[in-house]
């Protein structure tokens, strides 16, 4: 069973169904602390700002329960776009501490060129340095102001440039995280999301 | 590094596909959910669905697009409060799309940006040339023309803080006779924000040269719904090749 997990951040619609789209059915929306013990993988998907994110998260007790499910029971988690920031420790965005899974923190990007502007927004291209869910270079819709910094470089999976070189997916152990949105990013997204159900 | 987006925008009325010629005449051209599954498989990099009726928000129609397409959405129409926001993120729209609440209920979009963040609110701006060739901001609800200029209109809504402009030429809708590149070199060169472009695509050039102006993202209306200018209605988009032109064209610049 997949949870995916609704903190009133965003969508879990689009998530679901391209899980059901790909001809798994066993998804679960999951909301409380009791219902993430059921399943056996979790996505955490996510838009809006870090504070907001860790706040819901922190009040309907699911903060404690992704711990014990995550660090302890060791489930494979996939954070989706805030999801992955709030998988950090700490993000300028915020005061709030992150889940702090993974070492390192979100910063903003700062560019003084107009052309790049900020959000990046659109299709851009994410580079594998580990290959677990996903084996080569593949393009994926991006939708953000912040990025990514890992204190230990063996946490990043895949890399992107916009300005910069950033990592735009983290891995480590059980504990996955992308900046894109594999659910709209057609047949590379949903590579992804399959990689990560068969992991 | 980042592409430029290529999208359709199709606009949508009483629950069908229509397309118009300077936002009047609204032409039927087939059923929504199927051609959308089409630009679906086309792969293409976004959609835009603006709905004119000017009634409810065709939520029925809405989910069952984002429950088969995996792609960005962008929807407009008739949207007028937060709980109409919430609802249409729920089903799986990216970004909505606002206009006539832009004028009417400016409070709601900052409220909206600080709820949803501003990479979801989309401003539609429609341009039209006065009658002595000058730019105007066109509002469509009063079909009058706003006495502020498009540069000072964009930058009141950096301030309200959307993330995004839809830039459409009403001039051009539905015209295949190239863009109005004058205004959208203009407005990308004065705004920190991504510009998408609309309004008088007719050959891949016109999309090439809207890029090369700044835009980042252009919308297709009548090329994607018609084979060719005043002739039938053929679902299509841009072959992968042409679109790997315009990019390595643009990159090369």
């Amino acid at each position: 069973m997949i949870g995916i997990v609704d903190y009133g951040m965003g969508n879990v619609g689009s998530v679901e169904s391209m899980i059901n789209f790909l001809g798994y059915h066993k998804t679960k929306i999951v909301k409380s602390p009791e219902e993430l013990d059921l399943v056996d993988k979790i996505i955490l998907p996510g838009v809006g700002s870090f504070d907001n994110g860790m706040d819901n998260i922190i009040r309907s007790g699911l903060r404690l329960e992704l711990y014990h499910q995550v660090l302890e029971k060791r489930k494979p988690v996939l954070g989706i776009c805030l999801g992955m920031q709030l998988l950090m420790q700490k993000s300028e965005e915020g005061d709030l501490p992150g889940l702090g899974f993974i070492k390192g923190e979100c910063k903003k990007f700062n560019f003084s060129d107009t052309k790049l502007k900020v959000p990046h927004m659109g299709w851009n291209e994410a580079k594998p340095i580990k290959s677990d869910l996903c084996k080569k270079d593949s393009r994926f819709y991006f939708v953000h102001s912040y990025y990514v910094e890992c204190q230990n470089k063996e946490d990043i999976m895949l890399e992107t440039n916009y300005g910069i070189k950033f990592t735009s997916g983290v891995s480590k152990d059980n504990i996955f995280g992308v900046q894109f949105h594999p659910e709209k990013s057609h047949k590379y997204g949903m590579k992804l999301i399959e990689n990560f159900i068969n992991l | 590094m980042l592409r430029p987006r290529i999208m359709p925008c199709l606009l949508l009325k009483d629950g069908s596909l229509v397309k118009t010629v300077n936002f009047n005449n609204p032409s039927y051209v087939g059923d929504a959910v199927n051609a959308i599954k089409i630009f679906n498989g086309k792969e293409v990099d976004e959609l835009v669905l603006i709905d004119i009726s000017k009634k409810d928000i065709p939520f029925d129609t809405i989910r069952k697009i984002t429950r088969e397409c995996f792609m960005p959405l962008c929807y407009g129409g008739s949207v007028r409060t937060i709980e109409d926001m919430k609802k249409l993120f729920q089903l799986g729209i990216e970004k909505i799309i606002v206009n006539t609440l832009l004028f009417e209920n400016p409070q709601i979009i900052e409220k909206a940006v600080k709820l949803f963040g501003s990479q979801s609110i989309v401003a539609s701006v429609d341009v039209k040339k006065n009658f002595w060739g000058k730019h105007k901001i066109y509002r469509h609800s009063n079909k009058k023309t706003l006495d502020l200029s498009p540069i000072e209109y964009i930058k009141s809504l950096e301030e309200l803080g959307v993330g995004e402009i839809l830039l459409y030429s009403v001039d051009k809708d539905g015209t295949w006779e190239g863009m109005d590149i004058d205004i959208i070199k203009n407005i990308c060169k004065n705004t920190h924000l991504p510009v998408i472009s609309c309004g008088g695509v007719g050959t891949t050039k016109d999309i090439q040269d809207s890029i090369i102006g700044g835009s980042s993202g252009v919308a297709l209306g009548s090329m994607c719904v018609y084979s060719k200018k005043n002739m039938g209605v053929l679902i299509r988009f841009p072959k992968q090749n042409e679109i790997e032109e315009i990019i390595r064209n643009y990159e090369s610049m």
